[in-house]
Order: C-alpha cells, then structure tokens, then sequence
C-alpha cells in the first residue's frame, strides 16, 4: 500500500506538473488575448511528434531544444496570419477558429504520421531504473520529466515576478484592458505570448511523449481536461491553475492505480446490491475505470458551489 | 432607408400564399424529392439531412440565437437516441400500443430532461466559459457513455427493431422510404416549431440577450433564465433529432454522444450561417451531402472540412447565408448584375488556388498514407502522374501561388464594384 | 410620498473609498439632479442604486420596499428605470426591436415561448408610441447600431423610459451632444419623463438648472448640498467646491 501511495504520488506530481506546462500558456494566452486556445493541446502533440522525429534525425537533446521553438513560430504565425484576421469577429470567432485549427493539425498529424503511435523511445542515457523500492524500480526518464517541469515552472515564476515582461503579464492577468494603454505594441506582445504559450505545450510534449504514448489522438483526450484544469483553477489565475493541475494529476494517478468497485466496496460491508437492471453497471464500475471521469465532475461541482473557480475573480 | 407603411387592398390567396409559400413549397419538395433521387444512396443521404436538419437548427438556438457556443449540444442528441432505442426495444417486447411516429416525442423527452439537469449548471456562466463547461459536461457523458454499459451498450451501442411497434393503417416502416417519409414530417414540424420560437417574446429576447446581456438584465429580464430555458428547449429539439436517429439507424452508439459529433453539428451551423434562420438548414444539407460525397472521393476529406470551416471563421463568419443575404440589397436595387463580371473574373485566380491546393492534398496524401502500399502512381480529376516526381508539386505550387498573388491584386476591384452597387 | 431613499450608503474598490456615506430622499414625481466633480462617485452612485454592483453597507428602498442587494433585473422589475453614459443598446436588432424588448417585461410577457410576438398588439403599440416620441420612426427598421450619435442617446433614452418605470435614472444624457442637440434633448426628456420621478447625472449646468426641482452635490463620495437650484446657486460651499469652476468654464 505504502508502495503504490509512494508511486501514485509521484506520477500524480509529474502529471500534474505536465499540465501546468500546458495550463499556464492556455492561461496566460487567455488572460491577455481573451482568446480560449482550443488548440492548445494540440500544439501539445505537435511537440511530441516533433520531438520524435527529430530524435530520429538527429538526437533527443537537439530535439528537447529545437522541437519547442519550432512549434512556437508555428504558433506565432497563427496569430500573426489566423487570428489576428479573426479578431475583429469577436472572441466567440476566435475560439472557433483555434477550434477548426485542432481539426487540421489533428487531420494533418494522421496524414504525416499515420493513425497508429510512433515509436517515440526514451533517449539511451536515461533509459535506466532511478531506484527501487519496495522490489519496484521507477524510470530515470520520469525523474527528468518532473525535473525539466519543475525547472521550467521555477523559471516562469521568476520571468513573472522579476522582469519587466513579467510585469506587464501580471498587468494584463489582472485589468485584462490596461495592457494597450501602457503604450505596448500590442500586436506583437500578443504575438509573443501565444508563440511563448505555444512553445511551453510542445515542451511537455517533447518529454511526455516517451513516457505516454504518441498518437493523434492525444491532443483531444487531453484537450478537454486542460479546459476543466483551468475552469477549477479559476480563470487567468495562474496559481488557481498551478492547484488544479496538481489536483487533478493526483486523483486521476490515484484513481488509476485503485482497482476496487462500489459493488466490492459494499460486498465486503456484507451488503447487496440495491439497484439492478439499466444502472446495475454502476456496482461493478470500478474506481480505475472512473479515473477519467472525475475531473469533469469536479468541473461540475465547482460550478455549482463556486462558479468562477477555486482562485478565479473574473466573471466571463 | 425610410420604411412605408403599405396599405394594398390584398387579394385574400395572394396574401395566404404570401405568408405560407415558402413553407408549402418546402413540404412540397420534402415530398417531391424521393421521387425524383430514387437510389437506395440517395434515400440514405436524404433521411440524414431531414435528422441533421432538426439537430443543426436546435444547436442554432443556442449559438445563433441567444449566442451560446456549446461544445457538446451531442449529448442531448444522443441521450435522446439511446432512450429511443430503449424505449422502441421495451415497447417491442411488452407490446405496449404505442406507434413508431410517437417515438421522437421520447428522445426530445430525454434531452430536454438532460437539458434541465445541466442547463442549471451551465448556463450559470455566459461566454467562453459556458463554452468549457459544455465542453466538459459532453466528455463526460462520452466518458460515461463507455463505463455504463448497460444504457449505453458499450462500444457496440444498443440495437433496436423499428418494425416490431404497433402497426398504423398497415405502414410498418420496414422500406426506407417509409422512414423518409417520417423524418421528413418531424423535420417539417420541428422547423415550423422553432422557427415559430424565434418570433415570440421570449425568442425575442434571446437575440436581445446575445446583443447585449447587461441591458437585458436592466429592461427586466434574468439573462441566467433566458439562457437556461433556451438551453432546455434546445435540448428538446435535440433529443428529437436523436430519437430520428434512432428509428433511422435502428442503432446508437458511442459516436453518436460524442464531442465529434458536437463538432460536427457547429460545423454544420456555422458553414451554413448562425445568423440567419435558414443558415443551419443549408449547413446541415450541403455538410451531410459533402459528407456523403468526399468521403467517396478522398481519404483527406476531414481535412478539407476543417480548411473549408477555418475558412468560413476567417473570411465569412456570417456563413453561406450570410454570404447569400449580402446580396439582398443588390438584387432588390436591381444592381447585382452589375457585379457579376466581377464574380467571374475573381473565378479565375479562385479556381487556380483551389485546383492547387487540392492537388497538394491530394498528392501529400497519396504520398504519405497510399504510396507505401500502392506505389506513387496516382490519378487525379483524370491526369495520371507519380506522387513522388517533382512536377505535379511544381504545379500545384504554382497555381496556389498564382492564385493567390492574382487573387489579392484583383480583390479591391471587386470590393470597390460591390460597394459601388450597393450604394 | 418618497419615491427612492437612499441611507448611508457606502462602496469601496478594494480600499479605495468612492461612496462615503450618501444619503438622500427623492419625493415622487420630483426632477432631481446630481452634480459634481469629475471622480465624485456620480455614476457610481447610479451603478448602486440600480444594482450593477454590490453595496459595500447601507440601505436603498423604492417606493418603501427595501431593494438593498437586489439583481439589476428584480429592481427593474420593480419599478425603476436606468440609462448608461456610454450608449448600451442592442446594436444588431432594429430600432424598433430594441424598444419592443424594453417593454415585454413590464407588458407581461415575461419569458414566454407561446405568445406570437406580432399579435402582442399592446407591446408592439407601446414600443411604437415611444418611437414615435423619441422621434425614431424613420428608422424603426434599422439595425440600432447604424443609428447617429444623437439617435442612439435618444434611442438609449427611450428603452430607458419605455417599460413605464416611475423611476427613471438618466446618465449624462446630453453628453457628447451639440448646442442645439441639447436643447432638443431636454425637451425629450421632459416630454417622456412627465408624470415620473427623474434622478439625473448632469454636466451641462444650463440642462441642470433648466430641468431640475431639487439638485444634489456630490464631492469625494458625499453629498455636500442638496437643494432648490436658486439656493444651491448661492451656496457658498458649493461655489467654493465645484460650482465656481463649473460655471466659470460654463461662461
């Protein structure tokens, strides 16, 4: 037991961590622009599929570098030719835009890649056991993943509270409408941050893809739970984001890693199970098999007790 | 622009055909239409559009008309679907007397039950975050959708009978034919129904709630409520469209209930144009039919659906309705004549960029995804050439290129003989 | 008969004090301005009277009734009116459409999805009779947002009015209007307000005294003066706070 709470916490931790990377460019994106990066994990799995292919040409070192700047030009570009045009439809027009985006990059993925994963392999010089406890060793590669996410997150927070860049975020994080007349080039700041934004998702992609799979379909299975991260966190609240995503890397390690259904629950209590027919299911479900619901219903409970979010102030 | 209050002695049918035309025209080529498109192909595609037409217009209501973008209007369709199914086996085996034109009332029953249930939560918020939130409610019931397998019947979904209900006046709804003619009288209700929605006082204020949210809250109204009962009404309308799914396919699924399938009803809405109430009914048929169509033609055809769609968002995000009622001003002064030259010279450099683009697509896909197995040799719109020489990629850069750089040369000439028609 | 009373209300932003405990009383059927200077809390005020934000603590009551912490739309619904210094319609519906909305409320429609709204004959009379008095009928059928200026302040005007508020809040009507336009305004205004209590926020002394039967200075959040507009002409902490300039730059 003590084993698997040991390991689930970290993994929970790592996978957290992950979604910071993803949640704090989707939040920083959204603070300043106003615009909800539909998009946003699938810059994700444009990362991880970089990264593969460049290892294979070349190394995953040069890759760990290479992959994230090219697919943060990729993301300035979309603003300077795509969504800059959209602006001026209002930000329902710019989600959908970011919306039919991760069609094409997902359709486009297929077409390059093909439908099944890659063979995204863990680099040589870190593909051994960090320890072992408990008879179970724990990979290297995931102790760098928890280490370049936790750099990264350390280098965020000073860039955020010691630059001037920084300074101008948290600005526009908290009167969204001030950054223009602090007399920016508005345009190209914006330009910045959903390259930048862009450029910390294929990060996350680049070291997750080893470790998870690389697929095309993984930029939408992560997609909507990267939504419900920063809905609880609260929206434009990066610390809200930095919680949920912690949060929400646990309970869904932990679920996952506990195979015990309701139905069990109550047979060791001795008792029957009430229900039968249709929802009969419901017994035999088990808590694994919930994992991935969970944090939609955490979407759905915070809204009903707490409907701008654990740290959220803004309304819309 | 002075409005005139006409006062014309109108003669009594003129002014009866004047109002109900368009709708007895309507019903007229519903009608008409299996008897022209008789294919068993057809037929298929046809039922689809009438299902799609119910669903894309309901998701209207809540994009088009009150301004709520919703990721996930699929679960409303789809729950509605699975009890239709449910209820057509449960009816079957009890042989209780209830008749298969009933059975739509049962899905909308269920969707707008649905649509109470998460309406209340989610149309709390407006905005961006209604959209995650609907976005976040339809992975859930797609997660759950897996997990329960009982309602839901896992990946293999629920199989039902259709034929098996109560027979009336001896129609069983065995031949396909039979079900057309039942979808296309629940299309024709419901559009009648929802189009009478949007010209009552609550209709109104939906269209007032999506202009402006605060001032509707200072003339009176809750906008929290107009949302929600919007919301509900929608999702009633799309459970019916799922119970004609149900009744058409005698089957529901996983797919049916998820985001791709929300994906595709906004796609079908938008395309065809929020703005206007006849948009959605455009989309849903001209989607359905490219659906039909291109996934014959091209395995990239998801693809040119996302590109037509980015398109739309970028240059036309009033849809093709919108594109259609820009020229309504034009056709009434008379002068749209004068701007189709135009038309046909900007077809030029239009046609160029998009036979390049296609051909990039095309060869990039045989290359990529048929090459390995079916060697480079391909055949496009009747030339034969190898995916993996030089020149069909010269040429499709070329068009694409030339088409584009001709195509922003000419575009002011078109906007200026536009404007100058519409003054 | 008081028609709105206001008891010590007060707001602050974070920490910033803006309303410092106002109190006031406004009889039925009375005009009253108020007035002061730029930053006094004026549209403040009128943002907590009509519910758009929360009091900070106080007590406002409508004809008697406590709406203390009430939603914008429950005042509303109550009897009392607002309209905003930046011009707040809906700008894509017809004029016309615009007017109709503001009256279905207080016509009884409420949310009703069974009414057709073209046989709601007394709410499509209604809107059209406010129309006609705010001398829109040209453009009844055109989208609100093609609208001049001008039109839009008075079109702002008549959705205020149109629901048949007793209280009507007037922000800054005249604002951004020419010589001419003003005086065509008040004359609008004291048309379609006749019979109601008006409260109104002004910077046009001339509209001020020309309109009001009692004025109201606001200075850092607190009402220094409130009185007949001869007596608040002559009072001397008046001119030494605001007036003096006001009427100088007037002149």
């Amino acid at each position: 037991m003590l084993e698997l709470v040991i390991f689930s916490t970290l993994n929970g931790v790592l996978y957290g961590m992950l979604l910071f990377l993803l949640a704090s460019g989707l939040t920083l994106i959204f603070s300043m622009m106003g615009v909800l990066n539909f998009a946003h994990a699938s810059f994700y799995m444009l990362g991880a599929y970089f990264g593969f292919q460049l290892s294979q040409w070349l190394n995953f070192w040069t890759a760990l570098i290479v992959a994230p700047v090219l697919v943060g030009l990729i993301g300035a570009g979309v603003e300077r030719w795509g969504l800059r045009t959209v602006h001026k439809w209002g930000h329902v027009a710019e989600l959908l835009f970011t919306f039919g985006l991760a069609f094409v990059i997902e359709e486009l993925v297929q077409m390059v890649w093909g439908k099944l994963p890659v063979d995204y392999r863990v680099p040589p010089l870190l593909d051994f056991p960090a320890f072992e406890l408990f008879g179970t060793t724990y990979p290297a590669f995931r102790m760098f993943m928890l280490l370049i996410s936790v750099a990264i997150f350390l280098v965020l927070l000073m860039v955020l509270t010691r630059s001037r860049i920084g300074l101008i975020i948290q600005a526009a994080l908290s009167h969204p409408n001030m950054v223009a007349m602090l007399g920016h080039n508005v345009p190209k700041v914006f330009m910045l941050v959903f390259g930048c934004g862009c450029g910390l998702a294929a990060i996350a992609g680049v070291i997750a893809g080893p470790a998870l799979v690389t697929q095309p379909s993984m930029a939408h299975v992560l997609g909507p739970i990267l939504f419900v991260v920063v809905v609880f966190g609260g929206l434009g609240s990066l610390p809200g984001a930095f919680i949920a995503s912690l949060l929400i890397g646990l309970i869904q390690t932990f679920a996952i890693a506990i195979n015990y259904s309701l139905g069990d629950a109550l047979a060791s209590l001795g008792m029957a199970r009430p229900l039968q027919g249709v929802l009969s299911d419901l017994w035999q479900v088990t808590v694994a098999q919930i994992g991935p619901v969970v944090p939609y219903l955490m979407l759905v409970l915070i809204l009903v007790f707490r409907p701008t979010g654990l740290m959220g102030t803004r309304e819309s | 622009m002075a409005i005139t209050t006409m006062t014309k002695p109108a003669s009594l049918p003129l002014d009866l055909a004047k109002r109900y035309g368009i709708w007895i025209l309507a019903a007229a080529v519903m009608i008409v239409l299996p008897k022209i498109f008789t294919s068993g192909a057809a037929l298929t595609t046809m039922c689809l559009m009438g299902i799609m037409i119910v669903f894309s217009l309901s998701y209207n209501m809540l994009l088009g008309q009150t301004g709520m973008l919703s990721f996930g209007h699929a679960v409303y369709y789809g729950l509605g679907g699975f009890l239709a199914v449910h209820a057509m086996n449960t009816i079957a085996a009890d042989r209780l007397p209830i008749p298969l034109p009933l059975l739509p009332l049962a899905g909308g029953a269920m969707g707008l039950l649905f649509g109470i249930i998460f309406g209340a939560v989610s149309t709390r918020r407006a905005g961006t975050v209604f959209a995650m939130i609907s976005l976040g409610l339809g992975e859930l019931i797609a997660s759950l959708s897996l997990i329960l397998r009982g309602f839901f019947g896992g990946e293999e979904g629920i199989t039902a009978n259709r034929t098996k209900m109560l027979t009336l006046f001896g129609v069983r709804f065995g031949p396909q034919i039979e079900v057309y003619y039942l979808i296309a009288a629940w299309c024709f209700v419901c559009i009648i129904a929802m189009f009478a929605f949007t010209r009552t006082p609550l209709g109104r204020m939906c269209n007032a709630v999506r202009e402006n949210p605060e001032r509707a809250e200072f003339v009176g109204y809750s906008t929290q409520m107009v949302r929600f009962i919007a919301f509900c009404i929608a999702g009633f309308f799309a459970g019916i469209a799922g119970g004609l799914a149900a009744i058409n396919f005698e089957l529901m699924n996983a797919v049916n209930i998820s985001g791709a399938q929300s994906g595709v009803v906004l796609l079908m809405a938008y395309i065809g144009g929020v703005g206007h109430f006849f948009g959605p009914i455009m989309g849903a048929v001209l989607v359905t039919l490219l659906q039909v169509m291109l996934s014959d033609i091209t395995g990239a055809w998801m693809l040119y659906f996302g590109l037509i769609f980015i398109m739309m968002v970028m240059f036309a995000p009033g849809g093709m309705a919108g594109l259609i009622m820009l020229h309504l001003p034009l056709w009434q002064r008379g002068t749209l004549l004068r701007v189709l030259p135009h038309y046909a010279v900007m077809a030029v450099p239009c046609a160029m960029g998009l036979a390049g683009l296609v051909l990039l697509i095309e060869a990039a896909h045989h290359q990529l995804v048929k090459a390995a197995s079916d060697g480079p040799a391909m055949k496009l719109a009747g030339f034969a050439f190898a995916s993996n020489a030089a020149p069909p990629w010269i040429v499709a850069a070329a068009l694409l290129g030339a088409g584009l750089w001709l195509g922003r040369r000419w575009a002011p000439r078109l906007t200026a003989a536009f404007a100058e028609a519409a003054r | 008969m008081t028609a709105l009373a206001l008891d010590d209300l007060h707001k602050s932003f974070g920490a910033t004090p803006i309303i410092r405990g106002v109190s006031l009383e406004v009889a039925k059927g009375e005009r009253h301005a108020i007035i002061g200077p730029n930053g006094a809390g004026k549209s403040t005020l009128f943002h907590l009277i009509s519910g758009r934000f929360p009091l900070s603590s106080g007590r406002i009551s409508l004809n008697g009734e406590d709406i203390t912490g009430l939603k914008p739309y429950e005042i509303n619904r109550r009897g009392l009116s607002r309209s905003f210094q930046v011009t707040n319609i809906f700008p894509r519906l017809a004029v016309f459409e615009n007017l109709r909305c503001a009256v279905l409320w207080q016509m009884g429609y409420r949310y009703s999805f069974w009414h057709n709204i073209r046989k709601a004959t007394d709410a499509n009379d209604r809107a059209e009779a406010v129309l006609q008095q705010i001398g829109l009928a040209e453009r009844a059928m055109m989208p609100a947002g093609l609208l001049t200026y001008a039109e839009q302040r008075a079109l702002e005007i008549g959705i205020t009015i149109a629901g048949g508020a007793e209280v009507v809040m007037l922000d800054e009507p005249t604002a951004g209007m020419s010589r001419s336009e003003t005086a065509h305004f008040v004359a609008l205004i004291r048309k379609v307000t006749e019979g109601r209590t008006l409260i109104m926020v002004e910077h046009d002394m001339g509209v001020v005294f020309d309109l009001a039967d009692r004025i109201s200075v606001l200075v850092y959040g607190q009402i220094i003066a409130c009185d007949t507009p001869v007596k608040i002409r002559s009072n001397k902490a008046v001119q030494e706070a605001y007036l003096g300039q006001a009427l100088e730059t007037e002149h």
